[in-house]
């Protein structure tokens, strides 16, 4: 937890320069995927939603589902704000009694996926340009209407951005992403 | 036998009582009726206040004195909010305290029911944790959830949302006595190699100051804080609430630092190359403007809430951990460093600037506060309300003894310092307390002048009387043009009388030459509660001053006699 102030003073080098123990590791900066392990109590969603708000953080998706023991669920948050501040606000979360843990995962070695159900208008002409999109993404049209298709499209934020990019505002009817679900591989903990 | 099952009152009277309550602050209402029945046939005393607010103070006031946690009870709705600004009081200052409301059934929750009020979605911000029990026999469980978590690690208040359908019902649930809580660790001793990088830090430092706040009260850290400071021969400071930790009349010790604290623990502060917090959280009274804050400093931290690092200042070490603990453990791995020359310079520093006051002009605040400390040699507990009084008594009442010193400082609530000074002296019996409050202040919580009667506590309370919201007062003339707005209190009532319609026995001063002679009667007198009205100069004001938002290097010491720029800090 102590990273280096970003300035040196005179003094403050004399004294470093006298000490001989290793200073510790900066914190590694531009943290945004955070994932939570909380009880299932009352409350709790309220609790975690507060602290990003107080700290002045948006939280840009945030997906709670069960977790492998019972009696405890997994919220994957996303969130954009002050860098500086992240792993402090991290702290604030992992005091509230009824979150287990709270980790940060946007550097860590980790798998993470999202899906996205995307409405597309495309009458007549349009519908082949709008299949051939869906499948270069590997999407897969789970409703196929007269004037309009839903696509069903999985794998990265990055991937689904890209992919939604591609069409024009105008076409595309309605938009539901699920929230970036993340798990650490291997057998570190997420 | 008895194999009649209690119901869940019953049952968590008696959780109470196996957690070593002994009072509980409270006022009664429609959805607390069962718990207050049950309390009937209970060893635990109930102290009936005059307001809820009250009641949260009293028993932060008991907490603060004791170090164990108060207990409040009142009803839902109106009797539950009134307890918001006591939570919030607790919650800042890190004061463990459990709060017990009464709620409408829970088949009518949602429902805006007659004095409903959904108080854990209210109060979310200002406890440390908080219940809404939905079935009795959840009590025992979270009753002892509630003392640990309130008691434990960092302190703060509990809430406990208590149903009437709950309390009315019964309960066979057995008594709790394992926690289980899997969210909740509390550090005790810190990181050996952060503690090892701070001692060689310690060592190497030719300024170093030890700056001790609330965390060191609370651990009971200061006698380990002397052993450090005398070990490695440096000065301590403390906060507004660090007062008592340490001894303030230790030669090492320069007393109060921040926004009205001593110039030298200032100078100290602003002049080091080394600081290290113990158990305080560089609030902005502290460090006026970040920016400018102790650039030149290597900063340890030590802190048993692992959120403080980083919030403020980035430490250079960060050890997370018991103060009392972790300052055991770094003791033995220092010895006597460099820093003759530091000490003194902060000598030089200490005779250069003292503590002043005017002798003449009529009766000053600051002589009555200073005369308070002589004549209770230092003995007694002090409670304080909010405002300039508070500031004065700070500076000159200095604590030589931990938990001696409760006054409201991350909230700075008005109308905390009277029934603070009921609950310490319920909690400390042989002890004498004396409360010192503004006018302003006194006036928000005076009806606890009747629980203070009614239990012939021999409370004693030093209305400082200016007839002015002094310390805003003080801004205006100084920031504002001394456009004075929204401070002047005219209309006080006689307080002498006051107190005496409470039969509470009462004295007044009103020349320097009466002081001693009151201020040792009213000591002495222990037949019940009683009142000094020190009807003192209107104008006056606290120095040395940081203007919020001011780096250290911008305190004043005396009135500046050119106009100042409005402060760019918070308040």
């Amino acid at each position: 937890m102590s990273s280096p102030s970003p300035y040196e003073t005179p003094a403050r080098r004399r004294v470093l320069a006298r000490a001989k123990t290793p200073a510790a590791a900066p914190a590694p900066a531009g943290l945004h995927t955070i994932s939570l392990l909380v009880r299932d109590a009352p409350g709790v969603l309220v609790r975690v939603a507060m602290v990003f708000s107080r700290r002045g953080y948006n939280i840009e998706s945030l997906v709670v589902s069960a977790s492998a023991e019972s009696g405890f669920s997994r919220m994957t948050v996303t969130c954009s704000g002050d860098g500086a501040i992240l792993e402090q606000m991290i702290q604030q979360l992992s005091k509230l009694v009824d979150v287990v843990h709270a980790l940060d995962h946007t550097t860590s070695d980790r798998y993470e996926t999202e899906i996205a159900l995307i409405k597309v208008r495309c009458a007549g002409p349009l519908r082949r340009e709008v299949l051939e999109i869906a499948e270069h993404f590997n999407a897969k049209v789970v409703d196929y209407a007269p004037e309009s298709v839903i696509l069903r499209v999985y794998g990265s934020s990055e991937k689904l951005d890209a992919m939604v990019s591609l069409f024009a505002p105008e076409q595309i009817v309605d938009l539901v992403r699920s929230g970036k679900i993340v798990m650490a591989r291997a057998l570190d903990m997420t | 036998m008895d194999l009649k099952v209690p119901t869940g009152a019953e049952k968590l009277i008696q959780c109470l009582e196996r957690e070593g309550v002994e009072y509980i602050f409270g006022y009664s209402g429609g959805a607390a009726m069962p718990i207050f029945d049950a309390l009937v046939d209970s060893q635990i005393k109930l102290i009936l206040v005059r307001h809820e607010q009250g009641a949260a103070h009293m028993a932060d006031g008991y907490a603060r004195a004791t170090g164990k946690p108060g207990v409040v009870l009142v009803t839902s709705g109106p009797g539950a909010t009134n307890t918001v600004t006591g939570l919030l009081t607790a919650h800042m200052d890190s004061v463990p305290m459990i709060v017990l409301t009464g709620q409408t059934i829970t088949s009518m929750l949602g429902k805006d029911g007659f004095q409903e009020a959904d108080v854990t979605g209210i109060t979310y911000a200002v406890v440390k944790h908080s219940y809404l029990l939905k079935k009795a026999a959840d009590i025992p469980r979270a009753t002892r959830e509630a003392f640990y978590i309130a008691t434990s690690g960092r302190p703060g208040p509990v809430l406990i949302d208590l149903p009437k359908d709950v309390t009315q019902g019964p309960c066979d649930a057995p008594f709790v006595d394992e926690i289980d809580l899997p969210g909740y660790a509390v550090p005790s001793n810190g990181d050996p190699a952060a503690i090892r990088r701070a001692a060689d830090l310690l060592q190497s430092a030719r300024r170093p100051v030890l700056y001790v706040g609330h965390g060191a009260v609370i651990s009971g850290a200061g006698k380990a804080v002397i052993r450090l400071a005398e070990k490695l021969r440096a000065p301590i400071v403390n906060t507004l609430l660090g007062k008592g930790a340490a001894d303030e009349t230790h030669p090492l010790h320069l007393g109060m630092l921040g926004m009205h604290g001593t110039a030298y623990a200032n100078k100290a502060v602003d002049g080091c190359d080394l600081i290290m917090s113990i158990g305080a959280r560089w609030d902005d009274r502290i460090t006026g403007k970040l920016d400018e804050f102790c650039v030149d400093a290597i900063k340890i931290h030590i802190d048993i809430d692992p959120a403080e690092f980083g919030k403020m200042v980035t430490p250079d070490v960060a050890i997370a951990g018991d103060a009392k603990l972790v300052l055991e453990e770094l003791i033995p791995l220092v010895s006597a460093a460099d820093t003759k020359e530091w000490l003194d310079q902060c000598a030089i520093w200490r005779q250069r600037y003292p503590l002043r006051y005017a002798k003449q002009g009529g009766l000053r605040a600051q002589h009555v506060l200073d005369r308070l400390h002589a004549v209770t040699k230092g003995d007694a507990i002090v409670t304080t309300d909010v405002g300039q009084h508070q500031m004065w008594a700070a500076q000159f009442c200095l604590s030589t003894t931990n938990r001696h010193w409760i006054s409201s400082g991350g909230a700075g609530t008005m109308g905390f310092g009277f029934p603070a000074a009921i609950g310490a002296q319920l909690g400390c019996p042989d002890k004498k307390v004396w409360a010192v409050c503004g006018d302003g202040g006194f006036q928000m919580t005076q009806a606890e002048l009747a629980t203070a009667a009614i239990n012939e506590l021999p409370t004693k309370c030093l209305i400082i009387n200016n007839n002015y919201l002094g310390m805003v007062r003080q801004w205006q003339e100084l920031f504002f043009d001394n456009r004075l707005s929204g401070v002047d209190l005219v209309g006080n009532p006689d307080f002498v009388k006051l107190a005496e319609a409470y039969g509470i026995k009462a004295w007044r001063i009103r020349r320097p030459g009466d002081v001693d002679r009151i201020l040792a009667k009213a000591h002495a007198y222990d037949e019940g509660p009683c009142v000094v009205v020190a009807e003192v100069v209107k104008e006056d004001n606290v120095f040395p001053m940081i203007p919020a938002g001011a780096p250290i290097s911008g305190m004043i010491i005396e009135k500046p006699r050119e106009k100042m720029a409005k402060p760019t800090g918070s308040t």
